[in-house]
């Protein structure tokens, strides 16, 4: 197992590299000029290559490529091209919004799929269960912006409950105004997410239920609840923990869509604001952290799949059989 | 959006291309009177997020809103209405030649950071605008500027190489620095009657009632503007209580739930932003007069007013608003006839029609009126291929590589009809006689002269349809019924805070 650790860390180190080359390749090929942003209309030739050298973009791609290693190597993300304030405290701030936002959603989602989705395979044949079955295809339909209007209509803008949206200005140092402007964002990506896995986890029991081992299990004595308990949660999990991790590193960056629904200020509109001014620091300081999130994130659910299931342990990667 | 304000960017952060002009605005609408919170806090609502907090380094359109007026005061101001008043100056001269303005300062005017104000600061603010570096939007403006004394601390002179009638105007744009301020895209040292709080980007800047203000006290203790993306869920802010105001409304579907509510007002100021349909005169067919003058025709800019704005907007016939001394009602001239479209078409050796394609930026109104000026023109037999771009696309393709027929933009500021006397804008309109007026007009003696030589300017190239003016935007701000004192009409996208009362 330590070994299979070992080996999976330097996989994620080359992984990380590689991507850092693409994403610093990829932005330089996409067409416009981020003196663009800086400029305006009016503008002399000359301010115009006056906004390219203040910003560094008129050098050389290699050498401006070793200057951001360089950078990142000693843990600083760079300095915003428009705003001119560094990237790393920045995708810190936007970090405080949207990990809360992310981990809530995700832990609110698996909390209402992981025992209705099971519901809907045991109790497939009685109307409940077929009702929770239709429900979450319906939820899966649902767009996330649609969900986020509806929510606001109803419990800010009819019911002045909750705000419908922005973040305090100070944050986390207002937790009662912080937590109320989460409340409508988290449940609406908990309950499209949610949809979605309970149609695994439904699938993942069905599979479990029929297997023979569970029937065998239930041969030699046990009860349906010691033999669920005993082998089937362990063989269902395994699967589920894949998705799991997919849907919590898409829902890190998906969020971009809530974010702009519900005004908050966190990493995908900065992410957004960032591509439409052509910053290359921040997109590179932005895309950098979340596919690091992203790569982390896969690691941590590829070893507990080994942890919960030995037959894994020779494979490299991916655990979904 | 707009050239101005192109706020490229979808809602947010404009590509400053601010085109250059003139604007104004401050003052407020008139209700008010009775009691007002002191101490309140104004929450306005925003889609122009600044890009940073320098105006010379490519701020944008957000840091002219927040700012402007706000933390950063010029020598002079512009009021609402578009005139020119004295802020810092306490007053100034001019030589008989025209060529030396003496600049006195007011008394007393300390910097946030406690610093007195002196005609060396007025002096470096100027030659920040005139940097090499610099991205300021009037820096074309002022390159008249040859020389800048200071011959004592109150005094500053400044030699110009021409005559320049609008400099004045144009200095009411340069923000008064603390020449030892640092970190300015970032932090800010104004004089003016707030000081900067805290930005929180792609949230919130706030501004603090400043004690050390020279003037009168600003009638609230704090105005926070916050910045939304997106124009819903400004409008749901405005709704909840979130913010009292909404400096720029850009959602006409959306103002029926205020319309008939009586908690919110909804005012109609005077707007300095145009949607152009503009050619490219040195592209064929365009470079014909005949076809630019047929295809105005042939377009119904009235019924494009009405399905894009409802009731609100107006027509105009050139590029000069009616707030700009020398409009004239030009709506007649080149006024939509398909008849005469077809007429001129034929006479220009295009009886069958042609094709050509039409730029068109990716956000709102752009698609829209896209759309309906090719159904118009396909009645007379031009055919119209739709390109949307990106604005980023727009700045690069359209602006600086000129490689485009046609295509729509916005243009914000007012004044700028003058970018009809350089060949060398994008739109390639090349006439000699209108060059030398703009160039006569900027070197009068009189606002009387230059207003005459405006006038032909602007009744020349409305006759040659240099670019086909589709309407004026509306400028509509939407405020709770509480608040007074702010300004409506916003010209160039100002927006003084300090007279605002919050009941």
């Amino acid at each position: 197992m330590a070994r299979y650790i070992l080996r999976r860390l330097a996989f994620l180190l080359v992984s990380l590299a590689l991507a850092s080359v693409v994403l610093f390749v990829l932005l330089r090929l996409l067409p416009g000029d981020p003196a663009n942003a800086l400029t305006s209309v009016g503008a002399a030739p000359e301010q115009i290559a006056a906004a390219r050298h203040s910003i560094g973009s008129d050098r050389p791609l290699p050498e401006q490529f070793a200057h951001w290693i360089g950078q990142l190597a000693s843990g600083d993300l760079g300095t915003s091209f428009i705003s001119s304030l560094p990237v790393g405290p920045e995708v810190g701030a936007r970090l405080r919004v949207t990990v809360p936002l992310t981990l809530a959603a995700f832990v609110l989602a698996v909390l209402i799929a992981v025992p209705a989705g099971f519901l809907a395979a045991y109790k497939r044949r009685t109307w409940y269960g077929a009702l929770l079955n239709g429900v979450s295809q319906l939820g899966i339909a649902v767009p996330v912006f649609w969900l986020g209007m509806v929510l606001i209509a109803v419990f800010a803008l009819n019911g002045g409950w909750l705000p419908a949206g922005g973040f305090p200005q100070d944050g986390w140092a207002e937790p009662a105004e912080a937590m109320r402007s989460l409340v409508l964002p988290v449940a609406t990506i908990a309950l499209v997410m949610s949809a979605s896995l309970i149609r695994y986890v439904r699938s993942a029991t069905l599979d479990v239920l029929g297997s023979d081992y569970l029937r065998t299990a239930r041969a030699l004595g046990s009860s349906f609840g010691r033999a669920m308990w005993r082998h089937g949660l362990r063989n269902a999990a395994v699967p589920v923990i894949s998705i799991l991790g997919i849907e919590l590193a898409s829902t890190l960056l998906g969020a971009v869509v809530v974010e702009s629904v519900y005004a908050l200020p966190g990493l995908g509109s900065l992410l957004a604001t960032g591509i439409a001014q052509h910053d290359y620091p921040v997109i590179q300081g932005v895309l950098f952290v979340s596919t690091l999130a992203v790569l982390l994130i896969g690691f941590a659910a590829d070893i507990l799949q080994r942890i919960i299931d030995p037959r894994l342990r020779g494979r490299l990667s991916g655990g979904a059989r | 959006m707009n050239i101005t304000k192109i706020s490229l960017y979808s809602g947010a952060a404009l590509l400053g291309l601010t085109l250059t002009a003139c604007g104004g605005g401050a003052g407020g609408s008139g209700a008010a009177g009775g009691a007002y919170d002191k101490n309140a806090t104004v929450n306005i609502g925003s889609l122009y997020e600044p890009q940073n907090l320098d105006n010379t380094a490519g701020g944008g359109q957000g840091v002219t809103e927040a700012l402007n007026g706000n933390v950063y005061e010029g020598l002079f101001k512009l009021t609402d209405t578009g005139k020119v008043e004295k802020l810092l100056a306490k007053d100034y001269k001019v030589s008989p030649d025209g060529l030396t303005y003496t600049f006195t300062l007011r008394d007393g005017v300390t910097f946030h950071s406690g610093k007195k104000l002196t005609s060396e600061d007025v002096k470096y603010s100027l030659e920040k605008v005139l940097a090499k570096d610099s991205q300021s939007a009037r820096k074309s403006n002022l390159e008249v500027v040859k020389s800048i004394a200071t011959p004592d601390a109150r005094t500053v002179r400044v030699r110009l190489s021409k005559k320049s009638i609008s400099f004045v105007y144009n200095l009411s744009y340069v923000w008064i620095v603390n020449s030892q301020a640092k970190n300015l895209k970032t932090s800010e040292d104004g004089t003016g009657p707030y000081r900067l709080r805290k930005w929180t980007r792609g949230s919130a800047l706030a501004l603090d009632r400043f004690a050390g203000y020279w003037g009168g006290a600003a009638r609230n203790k704090q105005a926070v503007f916050h910045y939304y993306k997106d124009a819903t869920a400004l409008n749901n802010a405005l709704l909840t209580g979130a913010v009292d105001v909404v400096t720029s409304e850009q959602s006409p579907d959306a103002l029926d739930q205020f319309k008939n509510n009586q908690n919110y007002k909804v005012s109609d100021g005077n707007s300095t932003t145009k949607l152009l349909l503009a050619f490219n005169d040195k592209a064929k067919p365009f470079t014909d007069v005949k076809v630019r003058q047929a295809v105005s025709s042939a377009i119904d800019d009235k019924k494009l007013l009405e399905s894009v704005w409802g009731g609100y907007g107006k027509l105009i016939g050139s590029m000069v608003p009616p707030t700009d001394p020398w409009y004239e009602d030009l709506t007649k001239v080149n006024a939509y006839d398909p008849a005469r479209a077809k007429r001129l078409l034929a006479e220009a050796g295009y009886k069958k029609g042609f094709t050509f394609t039409l730029e068109t930026p990716n956000y709102d109104p752009h698609p829209i009126a896209a759309t309906f000026i090719k159904s118009q023109l396909a009645k007379v037999g031009v055919t119209v291929k739709i390109n949307t771009i990106t604005p980023d696309q727009w700045y690069t393709k359209v602006y600086q590589n000129r490689d485009f027929t046609a295509t729509l933009q916005e243009h914000v500021n007012d004044r700028d009809l003058v970018w009809y006397g350089d060949p060398n804008f994008y739109w390639g309109y090349d006439n000699k006689q209108v060059t030398q007026w703009v160039d006569q007009a900027e070197q009068a003696s009189t606002t009387a002269e230059q207003t005459r030589l405006l006038k032909k300017v602007n009744r020349k190239t409305a006759e040659d349809a240099a670019s086909d003016w589709l309407y004026l935007y509306p400028q509509i701000v939407v405020a709770n019924s509480k608040l007074s004192g702010y300004p409506v009409n916003g010209l160039n996208s100002q927006f003084y805070a300090y007279d605002i009362k919050k009941g």
